[in-house]
């Protein structure tokens, strides 16, 4: 959409490319987040931020001095902070008398609010406070979540949506086996969202598969549910829209069964039956004299030789 | 007793490769679902209760969910095909497949531009871009320049010293400050034009989205798309302030048949109308429109082969196969005209 209605036009090349770089593209970047502290914030907010920062590092802004907004009153000021870093991706954190410790977790679509589900602390562990090993930064996570909460209705499905699409990093065609080094899992239950971040140590196990132990990493929180504010079905459905050129196209005439064996089908031509060589009998050889009417008639020498 | 020896041996040794396993081996109700690309794991079953459970025994409960849980998703990961990065020496990596949860997009699928006023013309009379190339030989220097910009061939026109005047032009008239005018013309057409292309290029009426910046037109074609949302179609609702009294109607026209009793002159008169066309010599086909409409198809046509002759290099002017038809005028051809009939319900 900016791309075609860039009506100012840029004045050089370098500001041709970082507006390129930010036009609505087939295969997508990376989403990038911004963590945004409030007008008020506490220390435990301003830790959580910034150990979400750690973990999201390469794609993430920090924004360090306070921004006096409230996203569920007014989302114009996330919007252009959105559209300033080109983020996607934002989380930001309050703490006031009504609501403690409170964290919103959200996403955008085209530059305006889609999700945004706000959370509440309850108990928090930092980065700094588990004195252990931490994993390198960048390292792309695995993410686990348990609990049939995370199915029970639309907003912790979202919720669920929303926590993959903030953490899951960059999409990767490979992955070095032994840098799988980091877990985050989230379990829903009794009313609460723990989310846990652990250190994968990989043991011999004496089989091919190594045994995993954890090793709690931080940052580990317990979080409530509070406000949220859904994008209504359609938009929804329309931000998940693919594009048809990166559909895979379908082969035709080649199918698979549950064995992965792949069976080709073969259109042949209509067989001509005239032509078909039976068996040859004395009986129904031609004569001579039908040879040679047939020969009068202008037959092609090709068939003639065959007889 | 052989047998028996044997179905032993057969059992321990079965036990004694199982047992690595037991250590990878993890129990679960239902079974995990994997999106292996984003290196995912959503477990389903519900994790034990534990509201009174103390902080240290609620941790190493979740850690112990954690373990099971991230033991599946690494042993799914391991039976993913391997290979050693940048050749044997390379550390072990496994190919990930696509992402399969499905998650927004960040922005809005990409629109090709649309063709520009030029394009669409171009198109039509089959005219390719040709290529031409960026150095030309200057006689007056002896050398390869070129052909557009600095050290352009032919020396920079801006630069002259001086101009020659004109046939016909006002001696008195200053040719450089004339030159200068036009040039400034011409960037500013340009630029018109290329907003022109744009305001164009905006798709009109795609109902309200949350971006960009709606225009008055827009957002009226909106509250009347609104307005006849409702069960009833519209009819109860009420009219906003400053809403113009009678919206122009939108949709297809409604049929309206004549009264079966009623008018018999006007009846009359209609079939004899009728009539009168069905028995006059006059073709019902306009032949001047018809030859024209065909006249016009054959040159798009005959410019669109001409095209294509000449090369295929350029993208930009590739052709529709049938890419003739007129850019006005030809629609309401002769053809149209057959089909038109008296309006009513034609009783005899």
């Amino acid at each position: 959409m900016e791309a075609l209605d860039r009506v100012v036009k840029p004045k050089t090349k370098r500001a041709k490319r970082f507006l390129e770089k930010r036009e609505p593209k087939l295969t997508e970047n990376t989403k990038n987040a911004i963590l945004i502290k409030g007008g008020n914030a506490n220390l435990t907010v301003t830790e959580t931020l910034k150990d979400i920062y750690a973990l999201k590092k390469p794609f993430a802004v920090l924004y360090k001095k306070k921004n006096i907004t409230r996203p569920f009153e007014d989302q114009t000021s996330l919007e252009f902070f959105s559209k300033k870093s080109d983020c996607s991706l934002f989380l930001f954190g309050s703490h006031n008398k009504k609501r403690p410790n409170n964290l919103i977790i959200g996403r955008m679509f085209d530059y305006h609010v889609l999700d945004m589900i706000e959370l509440g602390i309850e108990k928090f562990v930092s980065l700094k406070d588990i004195k252990n090993s931490k994993c390198p930064e960048g390292t792309k996570p695995m993410l686990i979540f348990a609990g049939d909460t995370f199915d029970l209705n639309e907003e912790y499905r979202r919720l669920k949506s929303l926590l993959i699409d903030f953490f899951r990093g960059p999409t990767v065609p490979t992955i070095r086996l032994a840098g799988l080094e980091y877990v985050l899992h989230f379990t829903a239950m009794d009313g609460k969202i723990y989310m846990r971040s652990y250190k994968v140590l990989l043991k011999k196990s004496g089989c091919k598969i190594p045994r995993i132990e954890l090793e709690e990493m931080g940052p580990s929180l317990d979080l409530v549910m509070r406000r949220t504010h859904l994008a209504s079905e359609d938009l929804y459905k329309l931000s998940l829209k693919q594009p048809k050129a990166l559909k895979p196209k379908k082969k035709k005439n080649i199918s698979h069964d549950v064995f992965g064996t792949s069976y080709g089908r073969i259109h042949m031509q209509k067989q001509d039956l005239s032509k078909l060589q039976t068996r040859k009998m004395k009986g129904l050889k031609k004569r001579p004299a039908a040879k040679m009417t047939e020969e009068d008639e202008g037959i092609s020498p090709k068939k003639l030789k065959s007889v | 007793m052989a047998a028996l020896c044997v179905e032993e041996l057969l059992a321990r040794a079965e036990q004694r490769a199982a047992e690595p396993h037991r250590s990878v081996a993890v129990e679960k109700e239902l079974e995990l679902e994997f999106d292996l690309g984003n290196l995912l794991a959503l477990d389903r079953n519900p994790p034990p209760s534990m509201p009174r459970a103390a902080g240290a025994q609620r941790e190493s409960r979740l850690r112990s969910l954690a373990r099971d849980n991230t033991q599946l998703l690494v042993a799914q990961l391991w039976g993913l095909p391997a290979g050693r990065a940048e050749g044997a020496t390379g550390p072990l990596v496994a190919q990930l497949p696509e992402p399969s949860y499905r998650l927004p997009r960040e922005k809005p699928l990409p629109r090709p531009r649309p063709p520009t006023r030029w394009e669409q013309f171009a198109r039509l009379k089959g005219i390719r871009r040709r290529k031409r190339t960026s150095l030309v030989w200057d006689e007056a220097a002896k050398q390869w320049r070129r052909r557009w910009g600095y050290e352009r061939a032919g020396g920079d026109p801006a630069r002259d010293w001086l101009i020659e005047v004109p046939a016909g032009a006002d001696p008195n008239e200053d040719q450089f400050a004339k030159r200068l005018r036009d040039k400034r013309e011409k960037v500013a057409r340009n630029e018109f034009n290329r907003l022109r292309n744009i305001a164009r290029g905006a798709l009109p009426g795609r109902g309200l989205h949350p971006t960009g910046h709606q225009s008055r037109a827009e957002l009226g074609r909106a509250t009347q798309v609104a307005r006849v949302s409702t069960a009833s179609l519209g009819r109860f609702q009420p009219r906003l302030p400053k809403e113009p009294a009678a919206p122009p109607p939108r949709g297809g026209k409604k049929r309206h048949f004549a009264p079966l009793l009623g008018d018999l002159a006007a009846e009359r008169s209609r079939q004899l109308e009728l009539l009168r066309g069905l028995g006059s010599k006059k073709p019902p086909l306009d032949l001047t429109r018809a030859v024209n409409k065909q006249l016009r198809e054959e040159d798009a046509q005959a410019a669109a082969g001409k095209g294509r002759k000449r090369g295929q290099r350029g993208k930009r002017g590739r052709q529709r196969p049938g890419g003739g038809k007129g850019p006005a005028g030809g629609k309401k051809g002769g053809a149209r005209r057959q089909q038109q009939r008296p309006a009513g319900r034609k009783r005899s």
